[in-house]
């Protein structure tokens, strides 16, 4: 498994060069103009992502997650999450790093084969940074109006949630 | 509403801090954190940089152009609005297969172009499109054949079978993006494109 993610980026780079100079293309004067457009882009990422950091990092300092997470147990309950995983449901969504140190925070209280670690790892898996990804995204394209963009994307993560939790149930229990 | 939420974590940061005496650590985030973000716009530079520019060798030799084409199915039904075999879906393609391989490095830039590619072909003039909104949503319920960095994880805390959770992984991933591209449809028409 670490073998194929170990393999799977120098694979992609290789490949991608290797199939440039199959068809006699200039493959280091292109990723030198490419890599400039990159440049760019960072620029434009940057204060979006000052504003999401900062806010993020305020509520971590603030000790709300947990006076949130224990607020929103009988809604975890509804959706069939354990309460050990509410923290992480409530960061997933907002700050990658964050769900990582909560995530391996429940592997090691409660064990990887627990039913609170596999639902914990299900959700690691199939979910993202939801607000970093919009950010991050609509910063970079100067996007301001984000209409329907948040509500849609937070269904998916809440079903994600919802349905980590039922098919560690289904498949293990 | 990234304007309320943005406004919501402060003051609930705010306000809660100054129940809990937690003022210190708050005046300490708040400062630290924004040198974290230049951080992360820096360790994100490099690999930006680096995908951007494999993407123009890619794009160039007609690589981008075959796999759009091979994934067209899926594309032309989730993106309506874009020209297919343009600009825009080469990206989307690229970045769509470089999530499912877990190239989460990859993605990101790959992602990003994506959207400003999207911007530029929709005239989105600072608001976003359907076919952006569809973006973010099947980004972020993130595919994946194999989530190496859970599973590696999960290894490290001595799980006796680390990868026993792809299939529910799978499970949830699918149902998922599949509620999102349903609520991107239903929700579309409710807010205008210009308000």
């Amino acid at each position: 498994m670490t073998a194929v993610g170990v393999w799977m980026v120098p694979l992609a780079i290789a490949g991608i060069v290797g199939f440039g100079l199959l068809r006699g293309v200039k493959v280091f004067d292109l990723f030198v103009e490419g890599a400039k457009e990159g440049l760019t882009t960072a620029v434009n990422i940057l204060p979006a992502l000052v504003a999401l950091v900062v806010a993020v990092g305020m509520f971590k300092a603030s000790g709300g997650l947990d006076l949130l997470s224990f607020a929103l147990e009988p809604i975890g309950k509804l959706l069939g999450l354990p309460r050990e995983v509410i923290p992480l449901s409530l960061i997933r969504p907002i700050s990658g790093s964050g769900a990582m140190a909560i995530f391996n925070d429940i592997l090691r209280s409660h064990g990887p084969d627990s039913l609170a670690g596999r639902i914990a790892s299900v959700m690691m898996g199939s979910t993202e940074t939801t607000f970093y990804t919009i950010a991050v995204y609509y910063g970079a394209a100067g996007i301001k109006n984000t209409r329907h963009t948040i509500p849609a994307a937070l269904s998916a993560d809440i079903s994600g949630f919802f349905l980590s939790a039922l098919a560690v149930k289904l498949l293990f229990y | 509403m990234m304007n309320v939420i943005f406004a919501g974590i402060i003051l609930f940061s705010f306000v809660f801090a100054a129940l809990t005496g937690r003022m210190p650590q708050l005046s300490e985030a708040a400062m630290g954190q924004a040198g974290e973000a230049v951080t992360l716009v820096l360790s994100l530079t490099g690999m930006l940089c680096l995908w951007s520019g494999l993407m123009k060798i890619a794009q160039e030799s007609g690589l981008t152009e075959l796999l759009s084409r091979l994934l067209a199915p899926v594309t032309k039904r989730l993106f309506k609005g874009l020209r297919p075999n343009g600009e825009a879906v080469n990206a989307i393609t690229m970045n769509l297969i470089a999530n499912f391989l877990g190239l989460g490095n990859a993605a990101t830039p790959l992602g990003i172009r994506a959207m400003c590619e999207m911007a530029k072909e929709q005239r989105a003039d600072g608001a976003a499109t359907n076919d952006m909104a569809m973006f973010v949503v099947v980004n972020t319920a993130s595919i994946q054949l194999i989530p190496a960095t859970t599973a590696m994880l999960r290894m490290q805390a001595g799980s006796a079978a680390p990868l026993d959770i792809l299939p529910a992984t799978w499970i949830a991933s699918v149902g998922s993006v599949a509620v999102g591209i349903v609520m991107a449809g239903l929700l579309a028409p409710l807010w205008r494109k210009r308000p």
